[in-house]
């Protein structure tokens, strides 16, 4: 093969993978609309109004990840499913922060975290690599990283919209992250800086319920809640 | 950590609520210690242990395929110099031959990268490796130039790239029949890795063209300049549309051919005119850049 037949090969495999990114970008684009209208819904929860909403905002949210699923089921087709990793920059972003979403929904539905499963299911994807088109851990955790952000948020916003026990489960949910978190051995990666974050969280929460109970406002529901943060205080 | 299930806090807590009737009452996911070891039985933390072993798993691996690339590079790069020597000793086939035996010894350790990409999506460990390839691609590539002089494909590159895993791990398999869990594995190397590979041999091949004068080889510029041409404009056809490498390598590019094709007309000007030992110093306004041990100021 001479040196020209072999850069006309090498520009022709070259001219082929770009096509395959323009493909996936267009998808990924409508993917980010529909992102930011699921994020539109929920962000109206930290309006004072909102909170009474909350079931409809997150029903309305379930059904616009319908529409997600069938974009992503669309992206599976642009590209060969073995080759997941050699385009994830592309839809990186944007899966994380549909796993935010999902994350958000579900602890607005339940409280509670969700589940890799769980989100792998809303969006339609599955959680092994070779199942097929799946869901990174680390999507998975930045996504519940973003989720604590917005939640130290909703901490604050509880309070100013006159709920006084939100950001007391808040609170217990974040530090239970934040011990889960602590368990792993990060690199000095993106997901690493995003993890820095989380204790910022963590204190603006712990304000938050310290302006509370120090005030006496944090009526508790579980028990003993109060008198360990006095424990806390005077210890 | 022996905890009773009911007791979830920890020693400070407990101080205070000695007396309280209110541990008993304390819900599974209450406040908790801020100790990551208060509560192994929160699904939580559960959850996160087994994303700790995924992680970890998963750098580990990607560390030994760092490692076994570092390798590769420095044998590749090793070989580079020893190749560089065919120029100046009268007997250039022990060295060829030195250099595959070195080359052979690096794709044993690409056959191991080989071995931890078995089953996994080799994009995702890309970046470990990515340099050693490259450098292995330059190495191999200058070789074969050497030899054959011309440009070695890359369907020749993978077709040295297969390995035999047989029970007894032994690399090199044989004739006879395959015993039984034999194993053909392969290494691809991507084009995008070739091409940064070869536009890092434009380079050494400058530095040969260069040496070569000083040795008072005249031949082998000219050849070299019309295969750099050929590479270069190779490149300009790709232009930008490879991974972005490639355009800051082009620049270099220029710059090597620029000084090969100087060194053609200086030879063809004045060549007759100098002593051939004396070729060297022509150049030398032009060849600042070069390393010392090529013997060219």
């Amino acid at each position: 093969m001479s040196v020209t037949e072999m850069f006309s090969y090498i520009q022709g495999f070259l001219s082929a993978d770009q096509d395959v990114r323009e493909d996936i970008r267009k998808v990924v684009q409508i993917l980010e609309q529909n992102a930011r209208e699921i994020l539109t819904v929920l962000q109206s929860v930290h309006q004072p109004s909102g909170f009474k909403e909350i079931p409809s905002k997150c029903a309305r949210a379930r059904e616009l990840f319908c529409t997600v699923r069938t974009q992503l089921a669309d992206l599976k087709t642009k590209f060969p499913v073995e080759q997941y990793y050699r385009f994830h920059e592309h839809w990186r972003f944007v899966l994380q922060r549909l796993a935010f979403l999902s994350a958000f929904v579900v602890y607005l539905e339940s409280e509670t975290l969700v589940t890799r499963e769980e989100v792998a299911q809303i969006l339609g994807i599955e959680v092994v690599r070779e199942k097929g088109f799946h869901l990174d851990v680390e999507d998975y955790l930045a996504g519940v990283l973003i989720m604590a952000s917005e939640l130290s948020r909703l901490a604050v916003n509880s309070v100013t919209a006159g709920d006084y026990s939100r950001p007391l489960r808040i609170s217990n949910f974040i530090n239970e992250l934040d011990s889960g978190f602590r368990l792993l051995n990060l690199k000095n990666d993106p997901l690493r800086k995003r993890y820095d974050g989380l204790k910022y969280d963590v204190k603006k929460i712990e304000e938050v319920v310290y302006d509370l109970s120090i005030r006496g406002l944090a009526k508790e529901p579980e028990s003993g809640v109060d008198k360990l943060e006095l424990g806390r205080i005077s210890g | 950590m022996a905890q009773k299930p009911r007791d979830e806090r920890g020693p400070d807590e407990c101080l205070s609520l000695k007396t309280s009737e209110g541990c008993p009452r304390k819900n599974a996911d209450a406040v908790q210690d801020r100790d990551a070891s208060a509560n192994p039985s929160s699904p939580i933390i559960a959850v996160f242990k087994v994303f700790q072993q995924e992680l970890d798993t998963k750098h580990d691996k990607y560390e030994r395929l760092v490692k076994i690339s570092r390798d590769v590079t420095i044998e590749s790069k090793r070989t580079i110099f020893l190749l560089h020597r065919v120029t100046s000793v009268p007997n250039a086939e022990d060295i060829l031959n030195e250099a595959d035996v070195k080359l052979d010894a690096v794709r044993q350790k690409i056959g191991l990268i080989a071995e931890e990409l078995r089953g996994e999506d080799i994009y995702q460990f890309h970046r470990a490796f990515t340099a050693g390839i490259q450098e292995y691609v330059e190495a191999v590539s200058f070789l074969h130039y050497i030899r054959h002089r011309s440009l070695i494909s890359l369907e020749e590159i993978n077709a040295r790239l297969v390995f035999m895993r047989t029970e007894k791990v032994d690399p090199k398999g044989s004739d006879e029949a395959l015993p039984l869990g034999a194993q053909v594995l392969t290494f691809h190397v991507t084009p995008s890795d070739y091409l940064l590979g070869v536009a890092d041999l434009t380079g050494e091949l400058m530095r040969m063209c260069i040496s070569s004068v000083g040795n008072g080889d005249i031949d082998t510029p000219f050849q070299l300049s019309q295969f750099l041409r050929q590479i270069h404009d190779g490149f300009s056809y790709i232009g930008n549309t490879g991974p972005y490498e490639v355009s800051k390598k082009l620049h270099t590019l220029r710059q090597s051919l620029g000084k090969v094709e100087d060194a053609c007309y200086a030879l063809r000007v004045r060549g007759s005119e100098i002593p051939k030992h004396m070729l060297a110093d022509v150049f030398s306004s032009r060849t600042t850049l070069l390393d010392p041990e090529e013997g060219v100021v």
